[in-house]
């Protein structure tokens, strides 16, 4: 059989425990092994996605404009934007740990949004990604949007860290608030994603390809088993 | 190994369906060392280790050991000019003491220790009694969905790299040195990353579903 489609639990009348796996006859609304709420397909999935979505969007905003870090030295003060401050370790002839920055503060960021609302748009409208492509590019978003934290941790070192008197002190500026915000914001809204949904597209499109598309191959599935 | 008609007709409880995808399967425990992986997207379904829960329960004690240590040793220090500082993990998290940020102090100090700390806990709470093969304790259901749900806010391995980061930032402002609880932090990060790898979501559930009954059933005799 292809692999890209299966008896899935809706097909066969059950609904099925995201949390624990567990397949329970349609109809019943907790799991009875862990308590999870049964939902076969969440409807309002979609919903909360984009409302996380609009709200990392909107921190995002003032975390790029106001200051991340204040730096006082002994002879001057400045105030430095996430990318600000990586303009600034460019001329200090840090290059590397300007691309570093700049990816994780600022292409990861953006490239989160990016794939989250592709994926979204991409349940209700055809897709050009196959449904393996869009379920990897899921995993990443899950998987690296919690890195994006590590700007907010450096900015709390570094201002526990450089508090030397007069000679130079570092403090958080406003954006770090917003920027931890808006990461917050966009992992709840790839959470709030049911993956299930990107599945159940491939099916409703091999329906549409062909009527007979799914019928003569759908032996109940194995797991492959594989030596890890 | 099944047809269709026959995956209707099993009792629920013998079948799995993919929390990614739905896909439904007859539930086959693989050997130790092998994994059921869903055909359809991939996913690991089932994946047991031999002797996982009590290593997993070693090393869950070692992040409780790890990050309290790693809390009050200093685990950076600076100095420039005659002038010196070292942060702890806690001056780390309290930075934010300014009205508003103050909300993003707590918030680091729950994602770098309070959640791991807490997962770590429940985790050696769940597996204790199984692992011992005795009837699990009172509300170890709830402990594990919560350990469950806290998983992706655990971030002391993103906190480790940070400190790198910072290292290198105020490299050409001040010295710096790490303190011991930045190597405890950086065995920490591969410490957590094992548990992860070896839990069994799917055994775990599995056997505490069969444990609770038994334990409901010796607290009535």
């Amino acid at each position: 059989m292809s692999g890209e489609e299966a008896l899935t639990a809706r097909d066969a009348g059950l609904v099925a425990c995201r949390r624990c796996t567990r397949v329970w006859p349609r109809g019943r609304e907790r799991c009875g092994r862990c308590g999870a709420r049964l939902v076969s397909r969440d409807p309002g999935s979609l919903s909360r996605v984009w409302a996380w979505w609009v709200a990392g969007l909107m921190a995002y905003v003032p975390a790029n404009i106001y200051p991340m870090l204040i730096t006082d030295t002994l002879v001057s003060r400045s105030e430095a934007t996430i990318v600000g401050g990586a303009i600034e370790l460019i001329q200090h002839d840090a290059l590397g740990i300007a691309i570093i920055i700049l990816i994780a503060s600022v292409g990861i960021p953006i490239g989160k949004f990016v794939a989250v609302a592709y994926l979204a748009l991409s349940v209700q409208n055809p897709a050009r990604l196959n449904a393996h492509r869009r379920h990897h590019l899921l995993e990443v978003v899950e998987y690296i949007g919690r890195w994006s934290m590590i700007d907010v941790f450096v900015v709390a070192i570094l201002s526990a860290l450089v508090q030397l008197s007069v000679v130079a002190r570092i403090d958080p500026g406003p954006a770090a608030l917003a920027f931890a915000l808006s990461v917050v914001f966009t992992m709840l809204a790839a959470q709030a994603f049911d993956p299930r949904l990107i599945w159940d597209r491939i099916e409703a499109d091999a329906e549409a390809d062909g009527p007979e598309g799914r019928s003569a191959d759908e032996a109940g599935p194995t797991p492959r088993g594989e030596q890890a | 190994m099944t047809d269709q008609t026959d995956l209707h007709a099993a009792e629920p409880a013998e079948l799995i369906a993919c929390p990614i995808c739905d896909a439904l399967y007859r539930v086959e425990e693989p050997a130790h060392g092998e994994r059921a992986v869903c055909a359809r997207c991939g996913h690991v379904l089932i994946a047991p280790r031999r002797r996982a829960g009590m290593s997993i329960i070693m090393l869950a004690l070692a992040t409780v050991i790890l990050t309290c240590g790693a809390v009050f040793f200093p685990f950076l220090r600076i100095s420039t000019a005659g002038f010196g500082n070292s942060a702890t993990i806690l001056d780390t998290a309290l930075a934010f003491t300014d009205g508003p940020l103050l909300v993003l102090s707590l918030a680091v100090l729950a994602l770098i220790v309070l959640v791991p700390v807490a997962r770590a806990a429940l985790t050696i709470y769940v597996l204790s009694p199984l692992v011992f093969d005795r009837p699990a304790w009172p509300g170890a259901i709830q402990a594990f969905r919560m350990s469950e749900a806290l998983q992706p806010w655990s971030m002391a391995e993103i906190f480790a790299i940070g400190c790198a980061v910072a290292l290198v930032k105020v490299a050409d402002l001040a010295t710096l040195e790490f303190g011991p609880a930045f190597w405890m932090f950086a065995v920490l990060t591969v410490v957590i990353v094992l548990q992860d790898r070896w839990l069994d979501r799917w055994l775990v559930w599995n056997t505490l579903d069969r444990e609770v009954a038994r334990a409901a059933r010796t607290a009535r005799a």
